[in-house]
């Protein structure tokens, strides 16, 4: 494998502060009130309210080191699935942090997109 | 339990939970057509910096249709499951491929194919479980 594992440690510490980006939109959008117009009009609007910018400005930071971490000699085959490790985070703090169930459907959907992220990686060398 | 007294209840549940889905298929969409003008817009990229970026038409649409597709993500969260909803956004990988096979004529192969159905059948089976 020719992929440093400083790479590894980029792509994979990006897919920690993306699965916060999700974990803080999702605690906004529970605050913002019913309807659409009230996301441009009210103090709820996404500028205003602090965890729907915190959880923009995980996803921006992800990206960052995303970028950081898969240049070369990165090779994507190795560092896509780590990428996927992003959506398995978010189901631990949809479990903690919402009380969310999680069924059968959600570890088998989950599982095959995981698989999915890995071919495409595979794929995309 | 109460089957009849419920039932209204539960078709009111059922569209409620139905529409995050969607919302987020949208999310995806805008989300590959956004990746698209990005790199459109890097490929001609004239002169680096800031202000190469900021005059650059599909870059910065690019961003507007990011920006667009964040939107529908948080009223698609605002009714839905954080756990359900965020694996869909995978969905992204599937665009991308078709459309970069399209404009950019990228190659396809095995793998990616393998890929796509994979992602494509997790989202199925996803979108199953939220329904019922």
């Amino acid at each position: 494998m020719k992929t440093p594992v400083s790479n590894m440690l980029l792509v994979l510490l990006a897919s920690f502060i993306g699965s916060f980006g999700g974990v803080f939109l999702k605690a906004g959008a529970e605050k913002v009130r019913q309807g659409w117009i009230y996301m441009f009009i009210s103090k709820d609007a996404p500028f205003f309210n602090w965890r729907l910018a915190s959880g923009v400005g995980f996803f921006l930071l992800s990206s960052y080191f995303f970028v950081l971490g898969i240049r070369p000699p990165g090779e994507l085959s190795v560092l896509y699935p780590m990428v996927a490790l992003g959506y398995i985070w978010t189901l631990v703090w949809s479990r903690i942090f919402f009380k969310e169930p999680l069924t059968r459907f959600k570890f088998i959907g989950l599982f095959l997109i995981v698989v999915g992220v890995f071919f495409v990686g595979l794929g995309s060398q | 339990m109460h089957a009849t007294a419920a039932n209204p209840a539960r078709t009111m549940d059922h569209a409620v939970k139905r529409q995050p889905v969607g919302l987020v298929f949208g999310c995806t969409i805008l989300g590959a057509a956004a990746q698209v003008l990005m790199k459109t817009g890097a490929n001609q990229m004239a002169h680096p910096g800031l202000l190469g970026m900021v005059t650059n038409l599909p870059l910065m649409g690019g961003y507007c249709l990011y920006g667009i597709s964040t939107l529908l993500l948080v009223l698609a969260l605002k009714d839905g499951e954080l756990s359900l909803l965020y694996p869909v956004i995978a969905l992204t990988y599937v665009w991308v491929m078709v459309l970069s096979f399209l404009i950019f004529h990228d190659n396809f192969n095995l793998w990616k194919i393998l890929g796509v159905a994979f992602i494509v059948l997790g989202v199925t089976v996803l979108g199953k479980g939220g329904r019922s």
